[in-house]
């Protein structure tokens, strides 16, 4: 799996453009994005709170969250798969699913912040 | 970072004195007076006196405050002022914003200006979340036993710091966990009815505000432990407000942050930092002294924020 975090300036102009590609991704089950490159979905987190709380994608998918609080946030996968490191405002986090499964996931910092996601 | 205080800061700061409440236990029953009247008698007297600081939050740099070390050096500034001097400080956690490089060394080069005999500290969740605890551990684990819980007995009086930011589970609150609780049982053992505790720790013991996990799930059991006791305080950090509740002989405070306040429970969408006026600021951020009265329980508490309230 890969995951990291990218820095601010890019990816906010990179994430505008990326949500105006995705619109219409977070259907049940995320397409590819345009031009046939991996498949790309992204959860928010605002208000303390992942949205939406459960994304369901196709394997391979690279799902992006971003962070709108001022707070920190994490995403940390229950079972231990991946763990964000504290996300300032605006910073992302990515991970590919290579593999079918249930991941939920939770905020290592406000744990009854959780969520999940389902990879078909 | 520079220490000096601008003619604005100066202003404020002699505004603080005559704003903001004093609280003091006495009976059981808490009330309150303004500071301004406290001025008059500076000090809430007693055997000795110690201070409560709290979510220092070092490295944060949110909108709700561009200046942590600054409202902090207040803090110090503001300990440092007391007379008689505490003789102690407690470090209620969140010492640092989420274990930002370096920020537990700026955290210690800022509090070696406090001038009282010892700090001790309790790790919030913004401590411990990235490494379980493992840097926090390596520099404040010394005389701790499990995983960072402490007990000491100062002049009469029988502290106690509790860990419960160790074990965030997916869904869940804070907790204490069963070996702790099975220490503190064990420590508290033999103490006289009449020992005055003090119990410190981050997230609060009782159910502030479940719904932003403002409690500890099982901190009713440790306070099982603590019932049979004459005078027992019990103080934390964590909400980044003043809250006080008195149940039979245990008295519960919640400190304000020197960093950036929260909303009340439910008064806001989530509680991310409360964004205020700039001059409004110093009225939401503050340190706590407690006082001991050897024979007289229970414990004077004073809460004092770090500048003038906002109109």
């Amino acid at each position: 799996m890969r995951a990291g975090t990218r820095g601010h300036r890019l990816l906010l102009m990179g994430s505008v453009l990326l949500a105006l590609v995705l619109i219409g991704a977070y259907a049940s089950v995320a397409g590819p994005s345009d031009g046939g490159g991996a498949p790309q979905a992204r959860v928010e987190i605002k208000d303390f709170a992942y949205q939406p709380a459960t994304l369901t994608v196709r394997t391979g998918t690279t799902v992006t969250w971003i962070n709108h609080d001022d707070e920190l946030h994490t995403v940390t996968a229950s079972a231990g798969r991946f763990a964000s490191p504290g996300l300032e405002h605006d910073e992302t986090f990515f991970q590919r699913f290579a593999e079918a499964g249930t991941y939920t996931y939770f905020c290592a910092l406000h744990p009854r912040m959780t969520a999940t996601i389902i990879v078909q | 970072m520079s220490n000096t205080i601008d003619r604005r800061g100066f202003l404020e700061c002699m505004a603080w004195a005559g704003s903001g409440l004093v609280w003091v236990l006495s009976g059981g029953v808490l009330s309150s007076r303004d500071l301004a009247e406290a001025a008059e008698t500076p000090s809430v007297g007693g055997d000795f006196s110690f201070v409560q600081i709290s979510d220092t939050h070092i490295g944060f740099n949110g909108e709700a405050n561009k200046n942590v070390l600054g409202s902090l050096q207040q803090a110090i500034d503001r300990v440092n002022a007391l007379r008689p001097a505490p003789e102690l400080v407690l470090h209620t956690g969140d010492l640092t914003h989420g274990q930002k490089p370096g920020a537990f060394d700026t955290l210690a080069e800022a509090l070696k200006s406090v001038r009282v005999g010892r700090v001790f500290y309790v790790p919030g969740e913004h401590d411990v979340f990235a490494d379980g605890g493992k840097e926090y551990l390596n520099r404040y684990g010394r005389g701790t036993v499990g995983q960072g819980w402490q007990s000491f007995d100062y002049k009469g009086v029988h502290f106690v710091g509790l860990v419960n930011v160790l074990t965030f589970k997916a869904g869940g609150v804070g907790a204490l966990g069963e070996d702790q609780l099975e220490w503190l049982e064990k420590d508290l053992d033999g103490l006289s009815t009449s020992t005055p505790i003090v119990v410190f720790t981050h997230i609060p013991l009782w159910a502030v505000y479940p719904q932003w996990g403002w409690t500890t799930q099982d901190g009713e059991q440790a306070l099982g432990y603590l019932r049979r006791f004459g005078s027992v305080t019990v103080l934390n950090g964590h909400i980044h407000q003043i809250m006080q509740k008195v149940e039979g002989t245990i008295s519960f405070h919640t400190a304000r942050s020197t960093a950036f306040p929260q909303p009340a429970p439910g008064a806001a969408p989530s509680p991310g930092p409360l964004k205020v006026p700039v001059e409004a600021l110093g009225s939401m951020l503050g340190v706590r002294e407690v006082a001991y009265v050897q024979g007289k329980s229970p414990l004077a508490v004073v809460d004092s924020a770090l500048g003038r309230q906002g109109p």
